[in-house]
């Protein structure tokens, strides 16, 4: 906020009423309604609705199912985390140094990031089909792969499919973040150091903190809900339910199930995982992120 | 100063990784044109075949659905349609309130700024029965609106837009106030044109994200007149494999001509936000 503003009546409500008005209607009426779900019990035909109070958490927390989900997307959100997090920072690194050719190279390693994360699955599905599928073959030959019966199988499918663009919003981040490091600091290492791999480490990569704090998250986010898309057009949860994630679970259970109550507790318990980590975000990466 | 050798490994990883990105949709786009036979009996190929223009021109003008009145190009306005007015629409609310949460003094200026931020916290995901119950009892299941509206109650840009106004020097609203300049005309004449690179960062950002949506467009259009290209990739084309080969092609060039040829902007927008 600044310390000089203005003064008028009416302007700043108008201004900001648009955004005010639709977050209203579109983000606080539903999340009413979530929570009016998730502590209600509705009978089959819809007619009555009773306060159950934490009987839907109760039920979806001791269920087998939804620990193995909650299980499956802490591995899924770590491994695309550290898998994309790195390829796209060794990759920056390079497009950075690389003295010919620096344009046609970000251009070939941008642009994976416009495709939707359902097209990707559907892509991966021509790759990881028994019939058709050229990756299928090759890892099947390695060791017997089948994703539709063997669930780390499975777990690679997915892991494969939803790394594959993501390492592309990495790129760009890095790179954006590498070249916003001041020249003089850079010319300064060349002089004081020789190894460059410990010029990164001891320099570049402190410097590169902040970007890489704005990429967990986004990851995170990306992992957790955008990937949806992915799943629903791969595996479907194959085996039996193991490559679920939360979101993707919470859909199944509400949409084809309609079970309304579950999804309610459902979803809150993603709110309360979302709340959990941007608290973490505000409270211990901002204290500890390297400003420059 | 950089030898020659690590130039070489530069080349070779920066090489590898595009290959990475770009050898699976090569793949389908070389076995796009293959005739259906030659896919279902030898699988995916790596060169190119002789049925390109028949494949696309079904994909293309083929009708569709369930009525059998669909074609790729009526999805393809829907989804344009969509794109573009999350993507317009979010440039416009947010702009609008950042300028207030950070250069106006109102009383509920703090109130505001949590009820918008604390959306940061619940993405569409979350929320998305209940948000389809609110869009069906407003009467906006099969519109436009109803496809665009609930996807703009995200702060992710106002966020973005009060941090760079933040970063602009208190001196220019001074000297501003001083000529006599308004709230309004501070907005246009000062504030946009300095917000131009991020507001096309965060135009190319919105639209990619609307017309990429795949889970709303399914629960909130049941007639066909308002499917969108990427939720209809499932329900449309996946009854022959070069159709639906074709399809994955034709769907992509939008958003990726939009990051290839806006990339430049995209970046600069992105430099700005990073800090």
């Amino acid at each position: 906020m600044k310390k000089v503003q203005f003064n008028s009546k009416l302007a700043p409500y108008l201004f900001i009423a648009p955004q005010l008005v639709i977050i209203l209607v579109f983000l606080y009426w539903p999340i009413y309604q979530t929570f009016t779900d998730a502590f209600t019990a509705q009978d089959p035909f819809g007619f009555s609705k009773t306060f159950v109070w934490f009987d839907n958490f109760e039920l979806v927390l001791t269920d087998p199912a939804y620990l193995r989900s909650f299980k499956f997307t802490l591995i899924y959100i770590f491994v695309i985390t550290l898998v994309t997090g790195s390829l796209g920072l060794l990759l920056a690194v390079q497009a950075n140094s690389v003295i010919h050719g620096k344009s046609a190279y970000k251009t070939l390693l941008i642009w994976p990031y416009a495709i939707a994360p359902a097209v990707v699955g559907v892509t991966a599905n021509y790759f990881f089909s028994e019939r058709l599928g050229l990756l299928y073959s090759f890892f099947n030959d390695l060791w017997g792969f089948n994703w539709m019966e063997n669930v780390s199988d499975a777990y690679i499918y997915v892991m494969i499919a939803g790394s594959w663009k993501q390492i592309s919003a990495n790129f760009i981040f890095f790179l954006a973040g590498l070249q916003n490091i001041e020249k003089s600091v850079i010319e300064a290492s060349l002089i004081d150091c020789k190894s460059s791999i410990r010029r990164f480490w001891t320099l570049t990569f402190p410097l590169l903190m902040p970007t890489t704090f704005f990429l967990i998250i986004i990851n995170i986010t990306y992992a957790f809900f955008e990937t949806l898309g992915i799943i629903d057009t791969t595996t479907i949860g194959a085996p039996s339910g193991e490559t679920k994630t939360l979101v993707y679970k919470a859909y199944i259970d509400g949409f084809r199930g309609l079970d309304l109550g579950s999804a309610g507790a459902q979803s809150i318990i993603m709110m309360i995982i979302v709340l959990v980590i941007t608290i973490f975000q505000f409270r211990f990466i901002e204290r500890k992120v390297h400003y420059n | 100063m950089v030898s020659k050798y690590s130039q070489i490994s530069v080349h070779l990883i920066l090489l590898l990784g595009g290959l990475l990105m770009m050898a699976p949709i090569w793949i389908i786009f070389a076995s796009s044109t293959h005739d259906s036979f030659t896919i279902a009996t030898k699988g995916l190929q790596f060169g190119l075949g002789d049925d390109f223009s028949n494949n696309y021109q079904s994909v293309l003008f083929e009708r569709g659905g369930f009525s059998k009145e669909i074609t790729y190009l009526r999805l393809l306005w829907n989804s344009l349609i969509m794109a573009f007015g999350i993507a317009t629409l979010t440039v416009i609310t947010s702009l609008l309130a950042a300028y207030t949460i950070v250069y106006f003094k109102i009383k509920l200026a703090k109130s505001f700024f949590w009820l918008i931020f604390i959306t940061l916290l619940v993405p569409l995901e979350v929320r998305i029965f209940p948000s389809y119950a609110i869009v069906s009892e407003l009467n906006l299941t099969n519109t436009y609106a109803g496809l665009i509206l609930p996807l703009l109650a995200s702060s992710i840009a106002t966020f973005f837009f009060s941090q760079f106004y933040k970063t602009i020097p208190e001196e220019l609203l001074e000297a501003a106030k001083i000529d006599g300049v308004n709230s309004w005309e501070f907005f246009i004449d000062f504030l946009i044109p300095l917000s131009k690179t991020m507001i096309i960062a965060i135009f190319i950002f919105m639209f990619i994200y609307g017309y990429n949506q795949y889970l709303w467009p399914i629960l909130v259009t049941s007639s066909e007149d308002y499917w969108t290209v990427i939720m209809g990739m499932k329900i449309i084309y996946m009854r022959t494999s070069v159709g639906s080969l074709s399809y994955i092609i034709l769907s992509i060039i939008p958003p990726i001509l939009v990051v290839i040829f806006l990339q430049r902007w995209f970046v600069k927008g992105l430099l700005y936000s990073g800090k």
